[in-house]
């Protein structure tokens, strides 16, 4: 048994991707609180989608790396649905929708133009193998400005997140709170997204703090479980995919999804 | 408990010609209001007389015109107001781990709630609770409270920074008769024992006619204020309240 997480640990990709899981699994379970109690879990999820809109925008300005371009996009798109959902009168799920089928319509247009649509395929799954040096400091970056940004300003996105006008009431910058909140999940997951695959993103940011409310009786224990849950699927997701050779992304949710649904019949029988 | 200061009785919050516009239909106007510290003021009128809107302008969700002044009545000078208010209820699901402590902290400071419990807060939030009667209610899920109690949490938290003004805005939904007895007295309570004006907005014309010192029919503008007798004996809330006597007799039952 040991040899086999020598000889797994003796790959230089391996060690890269181990450390990416362990930096961003918790950033997942950390924001992942906030999104399934704002109800946002559509949002994120569209959010995810519009990656590939971003990068046909880069595609068709020509700009070198596409990833800016995505990047960019998904920020304009965050805080645009912010507005509308805030503006508007019909439902957020609505708006959501129009916007998000509308934006992933346009970016797979562009994309598949010449039929050249498989070039681009390995978005959909991600790929964590493939993550270099440098895109790990990115992600450290990120998460110092995460957890920076959650000390400070997460008492007043809960108050927000509970009553809009209460939260008014004293003092709270409600909407300056939301978009710096939409932000910060539009950079984290376009940080991601390469590695974990649009089509699975959006189950990581929800399942551990899904499965996590199905024991916590209040923040702390929610926060705690969130991460661990999240931290867990990630590495055990992770092992299990290089003995079994199944891609990563999905091997990660499969344990999530197992923890979700043990949690809830634990829930249900405690009580 | 240290915060509670008798009412002094010269502090007075003045509404004057407060309207309200949203995009081509004016919601209020003309509003004109005189609110002393020590009293309850309850605001009446039909459905869509625009009851929830003045709590709204007055708490500045809502873009106003006119101005609201707090003044001290003797010297007049002019201070800062602060308000409390108690919405209706919460948006949570059932199933969210937010326990009270962690959300009157939400609200109350900037340590934290996720990370550890601070101490001295949680005394704090301990002493405010114990004045409504909700101090075993502090780890209890928010999600998981009655009616009765989440109002209780709700008016501690409000009560908490000491405010001049306290906002209720329907507050008595999802009671029981005799829960509604209690929020009266606990009003009553409040006003003797704390140095601020409530205004009420309030459905039930017995328990207005019972407790508030002031009564304000509303219907777009101020149709008439005085005491709850002068109000109640008036041409314009015989108008109001006809129509809507047989339902209000109806939804006690």
């Amino acid at each position: 048994m040991m040899d086999f997480f020598t000889e797994w640990w003796s790959y230089g990709f391996m060690r890269n991707a181990f450390v990416a899981v362990l930096i961003i699994t918790p950033l997942f379970g950390l924001l992942g609180t906030m999104i399934v109690n704002k109800k946002m879990a559509f949002f994120s999820d569209a959010l995810g989608h519009s990656a590939l809109t971003g990068i046909a925008i880069g595609v068709v300005l020509g700009v070198s790396d596409t990833s800016l371009s995505m990047v960019i996009f998904a920020i304009a798109f965050a805080l645009l649905l912010n507005k509308i959902s805030s503006k508007s009168t019909a439902s957020t799920d609505t708006i959501i929708s129009v916007f998000s089928s509308c934006s992933i319509a346009i970016g797979l247009a562009i994309l598949s133009k010449g039929g050249n649509f498989s070039k681009y395929s390995s978005l959909l799954v991600g790929d964590i193998l493939s993550i270099t040096f440098r895109e790990i400091v990115y992600l450290i970056l990120i998460f110092a400005a995460t957890l920076v940004f959650w000390f400070v300003a997460f008492n007043k996105l809960n108050a927000v997140s509970l009553h809009r006008t209460l939260a008014k009431s004293r003092g709270i910058h409600v909407k300056l709170i939301e978009n710096i909140f939409a932000v910060f999940i539009a950079l984290i997951v376009m940080l991601s997204i390469k590695w974990v695959g649009i089509l699975i993103i959006n189950a990581l940011l929800i399942l551990p703090a899904a499965s996590s409310r199905n024991l916590a009786e209040n923040m702390r224990e929610y926060h705690f479980f969130s991460i661990l849950f999240s931290v867990f699927s990630g590495i055990i997701g992770l092992i299990i995919s290089y003995f079994t050779n199944v891609a990563t992304g999905p091997m990660i949710v499969i344990v999530a999804s197992v923890i979700y649904f043990a949690t809830y019949f634990y829930g249900k029988r405690s009580a | 408990m240290k915060k509670i200061i008798k009412p002094c009785g010269i502090h007075c919050i003045k509404i004057k010609n407060l309207g309200v516009q949203i995009g081509e239909q004016e919601i209020l106007k003309d509003i004109n209001l005189h609110i002393h510290c020590g009293t309850l003021t309850a605001i009446i009128g039909k459905n869509g007389a625009g009851k929830s809107t003045l709590i709204k302008s007055i708490l500045g969700e809502i873009p106003h015109t006119g101005q609201i002044e707090f003044k001290d009545c003797e010297n007049g000078h002019i201070q800062k107001l602060r308000i409390g208010y108690v919405p209706q209820s919460l948006n949570i699901e059932k199933h969210t781990p937010v326990s009270v402590y962690d959300m009157i902290a939400s609200y109350q400071s900037n340590c934290p709630v996720f990370f550890h419990k601070n101490k001295k807060l949680y005394q704090e939030i301990l002493e405010s609770l114990r004045v409504f009667e909700a101090e075993e209610l502090i780890d209890k899920q928010v999600c998981n409270l009655s009616g009765g109690e989440l109002q209780r949490v709700l008016l501690s938290m409000a009560v908490m920074d000491e405010p001049n003004l306290l906002l209720l805005d329907e507050p008595v939904s999802g009671i029981d008769q005799n829960g509604m007895e209690l929020f009266y007295k606990r009003m009553e309570y409040l006003k003797e024992h704390f140095d601020l004006a409530v205004i009420l907005i309030s459905h039930d014309l017995d328990y207005v006619k019972q407790y508030a010192d002031h009564v304000v029919l509303l219907n777009k503008t101020v149709l008439m204020q005085g005491t709850p007798k002068e109000v109640y004996a008036s041409e314009a809330f015989q108008k109001t309240f006809t129509e809507a006597a047989m339902l209000i007799g109806g939804a006690k039952e």
